[in-house]
């Protein structure tokens, strides 16, 4: 226990590191989730195909492959196209922003998945009642279909967050100082593995347990006029 | 002369190769109940949602009022030419379905005030009280604050017409109104259409009620093959089909 007193700095920076990395590549995925959900509903041929490459592609290579192809193939990349075009000296990938960049593309293909089937859950004729109130479509969006989608897309929301929060302990292979990365070398230093693993452990199932509580409360509110069974 | 509330010239509607609506033309004047009758398959539905765009007729023109819907041909594909316009036609073209399809996750007095706060913008206080009495005119009052799941189907589509009637319509479409209904709810629903027509609204009702079409409606239209077989005053028509089409149908009704 003093062990982890005397190292809580760094578990505690690493603890910042994970949720932060979490957050954003949350953010990202949700953005590409719903814009993949449009995609793939839309009328377009294009927008399908694109859409169904995208998903495809992303969720048949493993997640370890994508991180460290973009950190170090993605930074080789950039440069050779700002030499080739001149347009950038020398631009540096930090890890954070390849991690978060990475782990929201994926999520970004299950999400994209979870909205779609939410969207397709809601009932045609509820659009068509919006429709032929002359709703618009933006209107029909918000107010009809929105409020359902979420509702529908809370439990698919749910797992692809505790998975992708998981996933960001991945990053520490590219070197980034989060969680596992702070616990793993202090434990190293300390000869104290086990110790600094078990925090690691108990934190996470923390962040996980708090999770939940947030789902169930965006549940409860997305859920009017539900029966329930 | 003043204009139809209704008029529809030579919709037809293809879906692939099947040509569903082989030209119909039909015109209501306010205050025209027109009955829709035809065995399924006949078109009757789809002529109703190419009315209000819900499906676009490859063919075929629609006056509200005397204002044209304007259709234009993009790369070959007929679409409204001001998707603005069919917007703001639609908001007085209202239509009652045979789902109800309320939205599940409004409260009954949510549901009848959404078109009017959101689409014509009227004040959320004058929507409200509008809202109650249209729940009293279809004997709901004591529902205003149940979800659309807590009702009898009976009880969500006279919920639906109040939806509707909060538009205040030109005309109300009725795309089979009592067809998901249990036998023993279709009179309160038919009840509250009865009270519509006479007080004078401009319906089109396609429906197998017979007795609905022969007392309550002005005039009766009957579908085949997505055609106009046979029309007009309904004690001429049920009396005395001309057609041997017509003559199967109602026999098969009966």
């Amino acid at each position: 226990m003093d062990l982890l007193l005397e190292y809580r700095e760094q578990l505690l920076a690493g603890l910042v590191t994970t949720v932060e990395l979490a957050l954003a590549s949350l953010v990202l995925s949700v953005t590409l989730g719903l814009l993949g959900a449009w995609a793939k509903l839309s009328a377009n041929r294009a927008a399908n195909a694109l859409a169904g490459a995208y998903t495809t592609v992303v969720r048949g290579v493993p997640d370890l492959v994508l991180i460290m192809l973009v950190f170090f193939g993605g930074q080789v990349t950039v440069n050779a196209i700002g030499t080739a075009t001149g347009l950038w000296d020398y631009v540096e990938i930090s890890q954070f922003v390849a991690g978060a960049l990475t782990i929201g593309v994926i999520f970004g293909a299950y999400f994209t998945e979870t909205f779609r089937g939410a969207i397709l859950a809601i009932p045609r004729g509820q659009i068509e009642a919006g429709i032929s109130t002359g709703m618009s479509r933006p209107l029909v969006f918000r107010r009809i279909i929105w409020p359902q989608m979420v509702r529908y897309a809370v439990p698919g929301f749910g797992n692809n967050w505790l998975v992708q929060l998981k996933t960001t302990a991945l990053v520490s292979v590219i070197g980034l100082q989060d969680l596992v990365y702070n616990a793993f070398s202090a434990g190293r230093s300390t000869g104290a593995l086990f110790t600094f693993m078990a925090a690691a452990f108990v934190i996470y199932l923390a962040l996980t347990a708090l999770s939940d509580l947030g789902l169930r409360a965006l549940e409860r509110r997305y859920s009017r006029g539900v029966v329930r069974a | 002369m003043t204009e139809p509330a209704l008029r529809v010239e030579n919709i037809r509607k293809s879906f692939g190769d099947h040509e569903v609506l082989k030209g119909i033309s039909m015109t209501a004047a306010k205050g025209d109940v027109v009955a829709i009758l035809g065995a399924s398959g006949s078109g009757k539905s789809t002529f109703l949602r190419c009315i209000n765009l819900l499906e676009t007729p490859s063919d075929g023109k629609v006056w509200l009022k005397g204002e044209e819907m304007r259709m234009t041909d993009r790369r070959g594909i007929r679409r409204p030419a001001d998707l603005k316009q069919v917007e703001r036609m639609r908001a007085k073209l209202a239509m009652v379905f045979q789902g109800f399809n309320l939205w599940s996750h409004m409260t009954v007095l949510e549901n009848i005030i959404e078109g009017p706060v959101h689409v014509l913008g009227t004040p959320r206080r004058e929507a409200r009280d509008k809202a109650a009495a249209l729940l009293a005119k279809v004997g709901l009052s004591d529902r205003a604050d149940y979800y659309p799941a807590h009702l009898s189907g009976g009880q969500q589509q006279r919920v639906a017409i109040a939806r509707a009637l909060a538009m205040e319509p030109d005309v109300m479409l009725f795309d089979e109104p009592t067809s998901a209904l249990d036998p023993e709810l279709v009179g309160e629903v038919l009840a509250v259409m009865r009270a519509l027509a006479d007080e004078g609204r401009t319906m089109l009702v396609v429906t197998h009620e017979m007795a609905f079409a022969r007392d309550v409606s002005t005039r009766t239209v009957f579908l085949h093959q997505g055609q106009v077989c046979e029309e007009g005053a309904p004690d001429d028509l049920f009396r005395n089909p001309q057609t041997q089409q017509f003559r199967a149908f109602l026999s098969r009704m009966n």
